[in-house]
């Protein structure tokens, strides 16, 4: 801009000097640097847990008790994947392949019909008008609030009587009656802050009232089944009451209930084989929550709506 | 071809609250048909009863010659637009003006024609592939249109469809709907619409007949410049015009030759033509109604041609407001606040005026309507039609 017009237009304004400028640069940098220095070291504080976790992989199990330090002293332990190996393999029969499929054999159907259920309840709760529908929801509110620890023992003697002990039935079939209640919820809060236009004019092309779930109300809960999906899998993935009730056989254990029990072997235990295992536990909920990401980031923008 | 008879019409919605008390109406084939009135008073309830979103809680829906209070909406031949477009927004444009033909059955080739020539009857060709989010508000409002066309519908249903979009737009968008609407009549489709909105500009402008409703009931059907000219009660009057309808209490009053309005202390002449309508009201409280174009300086009077009918008044000048072609002049008469809209060309002495200063001011006593004080009814509707 040439300094002409600028001084014609605003005859009063002064024209920074070139020293002024540099000067507010270089506050406006060292501030943004503090700031990230403050960050960076609470960010690595509630981390260092994580990297110590990585690190006590590698040592030896008298150095796992001795140090804080996350690196092992001798670093060239760091190539040695002897712990993972050991790990996977275990002292059972089986290796974790088994434990792995074990978990997802639980966590996916449960998934899948925690979905579906969630969907249809909340599509009635927020969109049907009829009798009893406010006092059913209260009631589903209302089981929100109790404890899950209370129904364990009633559930069990159910799923005894059932015949579905030592199965993964008591771990899938209750999601599928949408009894994940807090899930319900949330899908239901999110329905009814989507506007029915869209419902409407699908009634108007012709949709009845399954075909409306389908095409319409199905793509405009994505965000929200996401983010169902995603805190079913790793909750229930992560489940260890659950399994350690109802499953008893070694080789139908999930993943926790493994790991759990590789600790229980009597005789010396392998530290770093424990934690190798559990840092590889980890991953399928780290690559699902990651993979979800994006699509957390996409739903929040294409809900459509705008004036 | 298909008209839309309403019969008696009730709607109670399941709180108890009635929406809609009996009402009947005949929308003609081929009619643009404008229903306006104020937020609330059941425009929507109507029309979602019209397009099978509402059930009918009383009375008879017939389209054509059916009777459809228990047919669903997709059996009833018609397409609505929403005030929020109502897009779905995980298709793209092409699908989802293909959506409701996909439905229906329709064959690839036949959708595929129908949608290419709606978008070009719309220009909008290039927006088919795009997501409903990369739309500006215009553009979503056109494909909105688009999706009802392609569909061929008998009746054509329009909920505010115009009031998310800016002034520019709503003004040339009222324009492209207009010129849709004789084109499909034109070309011998069926056109029949029903357009809601709260703006009387909006219906003034596109309505053939516009329905003026309150409170879930009608209060006047007619064309655009009937409904200006001749409103049956205030409420029309003062709903129907902008700047509206100048109405104020006044006193029915004898004078020597005839009656005349009497507005706190002043005492305006009323023409002979209606005497007779008024005769018996003397000395009763009524409403005084005057459009502020029918109130202008002695110079524009003169200028209009009539001031033999124009009564000159003595008022207090408060404020005006420079449109450019027209000078909004506030003043008091008879301790009332009034408008007048003055044409610029003759403000002369309202430019120079203080505030607080008396002025002369012209009313068009021919033009102004005498409403009864509790009803709101147009007494002077039977008079006035004989000039
Ligand atoms: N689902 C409903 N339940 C109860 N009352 C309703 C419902 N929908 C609308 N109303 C009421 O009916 C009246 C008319 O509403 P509406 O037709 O939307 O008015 P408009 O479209 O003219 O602004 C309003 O008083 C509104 O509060
Ligand atoms: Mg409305």
């Amino acid at each position: 801009m040439s300094s002409d017009t600028a001084v014609s237009v605003m005859p009063k304004t002064r024209i920074p000097s070139n020293a002024e400028v540099l000067r507010t640069q270089r506050k406006e940098r060292i501030s943004l640097a503090l700031r990230y220095l403050i960050l960076g070291g609470v960010g690595l504080l509630m981390l260092y847990p994580l990297f110590w976790l990585l690190g006590a992989s590698f040592k030896s199990n008298q150095e796992i008790f001795t140090t804080i330090w996350f690196l092992p002293r001798d670093l060239t332990r760091l190539l040695d994947f002897s712990a993972y190996y050991n790990g996977w393999m275990t002292r059972t029969e089986y290796t974790f392949a088994t434990y792995f499929l074990n978990s997802f054999l639980i966590v996916i159907p449960r998934v899948i019909v925690t979905l579906i259920s969630c969907t249809l309840v909340a599509y009635s709760f927020a969109r049907f008008e009829y009798p009893g529908r406010k006092f059913l929801f209260s009631i589903m509110i209302g089981t929100m609030l109790l404890p899950p620890i209370v129904l364990r023992v009633p559930q069990y003697l159910m799923f005894k009587e059932l015949g579905m002990i030592d199965s993964y039935w008591p771990l899938i079939l209750p999601s599928a009656f949408a009894v994940d209640t807090f899930f319900t919820f949330l899908v239901v809060q999110f329905l009814r802050g989507t506007p029915r236009d869209m419902e409407e004019a699908a009634i108007i092309d012709g949709c009845n009232a399954l075909q409306l779930l389908w095409h319409i109300v199905v793509p405009l809960l994505k965000p929200a089944l996401i983010s169902v999906a995603l805190f079913q899998f790793i909750w229930t993935m992560n489940d260890f009451i659950g399994p350690l009730i109802y499953i008893s056989t070694v080789e139908k254990y999930p993943v926790s209930l493994a790991l759990k029990m590789s600790m229980d072997v009597s005789g010396e235990v392998e530290w770093a084989n424990i934690i190798a295992i559990s840092i590889v536990a980890l991953l399928p909920s780290l690559t699902v929550f990651f993979l979800a990401q994006r699509y957390f980031i996409e739903g929040a923008t294409s809900s459509g709506i705008k004036g | 071809m298909a008209s839309v008879n309403l019969e008696k019409i009730v709607k109670t919605y399941p709180n108890g609250f009635e929406a809609v008390h009996g009402v009947d109406l005949e929308v003609r084939d081929g009619e643009f048909m404008v229903f306006v009135g104020p937020s609330g008073c059941s425009k929507s309830t109507i029309l979602r009863m019209i397009a099978g979103l509402e059930s009918i809680s009383g009375g008879e829906l017939k389209i054509g010659d059916t009777v459809v209070n228990n047919l669903r909406a997709k059996e009833r031949g018609i397409a609505m637009v929403f005030q929020n477009y109502a897009l779905y927004p995980h298709m793209k444009v092409y699908d989802n003006m293909a959506f409701g033909l996909k439905l229906a059955g329709l064959p690839k080739q036949e959708i595929h024609e129908r949608v290419t020539q709606a978008a070009k009857m719309l220009e909008m060709e290039h927006l088919l592939d795009r997501l409903p989010r990369q739309l500006s508000g215009g553009q979503a409002q056109r494909v909105a249109v688009g999706r009802c066309i392609v569909k061929r519908p008998e009746v054509f249903l329009f909920d505010e469809p115009l009031s998310n979009l800016d002034a520019k737009l709503r003004a040339s968008m009222r324009v492209r709907l207009t010129e849709l609407h004789r084109e499909l009549r034109d070309r011998g489709q069926p056109s029949t619409a029903i357009y809601v909105t709260h703006d009387q500009v909006e219906a003034m402008t596109m309505g053939e007949r516009i329905c003026v409703l309150k409170d879930g009931t009608i209060q006047q059907v007619d064309t655009p410049t009937t409904l200006y000219d001749r409103p049956v009660n205030a409420f029309v009057a003062g709903f129907i015009g902008s700047p509206e309808m100048n109405i104020r209490p006044a006193t029915l009053v004898a004078r020597d030759g005839g009656l005349g309005v009497e507005i706190g202390d002043t005492m305006l002449p009323l023409p002979a033509a209606f005497s007779d309508a008024l005769r018996n009201r003397i000395g009763q409280k009524v409403q005084f109604g005057i459009r502020p174009e029918h109130i202008g300086t002695p110079r524009s009077i003169l200028a209009s041609g009539s001031q033999e009918r124009a009564a000159i008044a003595n008022c207090l000048f408060r404020l005006r407001e420079h449109m450019g072609n027209e000078v909004y002049t506030h003043f008091e008469l008879g301790g009332h606040d009034f408008a007048a809209r003055i044409p610029t060309d003759f403000a002369g002495d309202i430019d120079a005026a203080e505030r607080g200063q008396t002025i002369q001011l012209g009313f068009v006593m021919d033009k102004v309507h005498i409403f009864d004080a509790d009803t709101g009814l147009n007494l002077t509707l039977g008079a006035s039609q004989l000039m």
